[in-house]
């Protein structure tokens, strides 16, 4: 089902596959994404990708714990089943501190890691494109979608070469 | 070609330490000297410029009703406007000498786990210290005179270890074998001189390197950064309770050495972050970019953070055990003297953790000079009050406020610390020009 074709782009060197995404996309190629083996810096601003908002959602997951953990002392001890405890209030205020900090913790952990899961696509039924498996080891690769490219394959692969691309395949997907 | 090429400024780097500035310095010096004087003048007479103070003759002698443990004592320690000067000179050494160890702290603490990203800013860190030698001596010196010394420090009193004595606490006389004067001299004495040792050792090496290069001045700090971590990491906790705990004799807790030093260490954090801005908006210190600023900020926000933890750790054991000689400590700073320790508690509060963490959350904001500026000043002001409200209740007891005298001994603190910095600033180049990290530190981006 080759419903898909890709341009694969092979670097031997991080700096290098850094100023090629550069060069390519200032002359209007659409980049898929870019494989490297380790993280090269500035290469997500070279790809043009804004900075993602989890931290917005690792807020609200947050808060949702520290209000789940509020309701939860608040009705157990304070309504369902007041207990006395040394003499104390049925709803201590400090008491609940540490259960609203620890699900407050929870909360963000867990959805910070779903919300990833869920949105780069690596859920348990993800199935990984490999655009080349030397992308694991010591090279560098970058992947271009040439259906949403209006430039033609021979055009790019030049560009990569041009750019120090030392290897240009096609992969089918 | 869009290469994102970025000009690497010059590792040589100069602060000027001009002459009227030092000047203005020490006139605000004096400013505060002559504020005290002023202030206790006037409360003297019975004007009270502040708030939560007591005026004059009006109060003395009725402030005891909360310190239910010094009762038997009542009339022996009662406290003056003597011993708010005191405790004000006292608790003001021990706030600065800890946000100028904390230099050194955190050299060491970089060297030891290598990092790389702090060097850019290892000299501004590294001209904190060079104060240790005066609130130092000051505490040695308070110390050392009787008079003062009893003001601050309930367990020198005469007679009070004397089984025989009308004065004898059997709970002060079995801690003699730590509160004695002799070990107690030799603590603060260590403290103070090796503190400064330890920094003038990380100090040498650090401008021998810039002078010869080479590994071996790196290898050297290394080492001592090492032996100053081992020492720091006992003196951190039992200074905490030489300084501050014991002002409040009879009261102890296992969490109190941990607060003190997060309160040291997030003070000198907010320091270090001021003096970078500060020294930025003046033209210096180009090296420094967003992702330094960013992982500085992380920290003053971690720590501030970490603060609010061991904080709230102390506290809520306490709430809970419900103890009368630990809640004591509380009452006396909730309802004590007249409340007068409410707001500072309160404040101290939320300036170290409600408005830091507000401010400092987000990712942008801690790359901005503007909000890294507010999280700093508010950790610096917020600190303080932690410190006031640690030694207040102790010392100055029914006396304690906050008027000119506390804004006139801190104006005078915190000139001679500025000018104890800049002066050490404008001593080497601003950056250890020839230190093996210094490369990565340029290139540092998050």
């Amino acid at each position: 089902m080759a419903d898909s074709k890709y341009l694969v782009g092979v670097f031997d060197d991080g700096d290098e596959l850094l100023h090629a995404v550069e060069d390519i996309r200032h002359q209007g190629v659409k980049i898929h994404e870019a494989y490297t083996p380790f993280a090269v810096h500035g290469l997500d601003r070279a790809l043009g990708y804004s900075f993602p908002r989890m931290g917005v959602a690792a807020f609200l997951f947050g808060l949702t714990g520290t209000c789940c953990a509020l309701l939860l002392t608040f009705w157990t001890m304070g309504v369902d089943w007041p207990i006395n405890i040394g003499g104390k209030n049925f709803f201590p205020f400090p008491t609940n501190v540490p259960i609203m900090f620890e699900l407050t913790v929870l909360l963000a952990a867990f959805g910070m890691s779903f919300t990833f899961f869920f949105m780069e696509d690596m859920g348990p039924t993800a199935k990984p494109i490999i655009f080349d498996v030397r992308s694991t080891d010591d090279k560098f690769v970058v992947a271009i979608d040439l259906a949403k490219n209006k430039l033609s394959e021979a055009e790019i692969s030049k560009l990569l070469k041009e750019s120090g691309a030392s290897e240009v395949n096609v992969k089918e997907v | 070609m869009a290469h994102s090429t970025h000009e690497i400024p010059s590792t040589e780097e100069r602060f000027e330490f001009k002459s009227e500035t030092k000047r203005n310095l020490i006139i605000a010096a004096l400013i505060g000297v002559a504020m005290v004087a002023i202030g206790s003048f006037l409360l003297s007479k019975g004007w009270s410029i502040g708030v939560w103070e007591s005026h004059g003759a009006e109060h003395a002698g009725a402030g005891h009703e909360a310190a239910g443990g010094h009762a038997e004592h009542g009339g022996e320690h009662g406290a003056t406007l003597f011993s708010r000067i005191i405790a004000n000179i006292w608790m003001n050494s021990v706030y600065f000498i800890g946000i100028s160890v904390v230099g050194a702290f955190f050299i060491a603490y970089n060297y030891v786990a290598k990092a790389g990203w702090s060097s850019s800013i290892k000299r501004v860190a590294e001209a904190l210290p060079s104060f240790i030698i005066v609130p130092g001596t000051i505490l040695i010196i308070l110390m050392a005179i009787p008079s003062t010394r009893h003001i601050v420090m309930h367990w020198t009193h005469d007679g009070i270890m004397d089984p025989a004595s009308e004065h004898y606490d059997k709970i002060i006389a079995g801690k003699a074998w730590y509160l004695n004067l002799p070990f107690y001299f030799v603590r603060l004495i260590a403290y103070v001189a090796v503190w400064y040792f330890g920094w003038t050792q990380l100090r040498k090496y650090s401008l021998l390197e810039d002078a010869e290069g080479g590994l071996e001045n790196y290898y050297k700090s290394r080492s001592i950064a090492k032996l100053f971590l081992i020492f720091f990491a006992v003196t951190a906790s039992t200074s905490a309770w030489d300084l501050s705990m014991v002002v409040d004799t009879h009261w102890f807790s296992t969490m109190f050495g941990w607060y003190h030093l997060a309160s040291w260490h997030v003070a000198g954090l907010a320091t270090i972050m001021l003096t970078i801005l500060l020294l930025k908006d003046q033209g210096y210190l180009k090296i420094v970019n967003e992702s330094h600023l960013h992982d500085l900020g992380k920290f003053i926000f971690g720590f501030s953070i970490f603060w609010t933890y061991v904080w709230f750790s102390q506290y809520l054991l306490i709430f809970y055990a419900n103890l009368p000689e630990e809640t004591i400590y509380f009452r006396e700073r909730f309802t004590g003297f007249q409340g007068r320790y409410w707001w500072p508690f309160h404040i101290s509060l939320l300036l170290n953790f409600f408005f830091p963490f507000l401010i400092l959350l987000a990712r942008n904001s801690k790359r901005r000079a503007t909000f890294l500026k507010l999280g700093s000043v508010s950790v610096i002001i917020g600190h303080w009050f932690d410190f006031y409200q640690m030694h207040m209740p102790g010392i100055a007891k029914d006396q304690g406020g906050i008027g000119i005298i506390e804004w006139g001994t801190t104006l005078t603190f915190a000139s001679l610390f500025i000018y104890f910095v800049a002066n050490q600033l404008s001593k080497a180049n601003l950056y250890p020009k020839n230190h093996p990290f210094l490369e990565e530190s340029i290139h540092h981006d998050i």
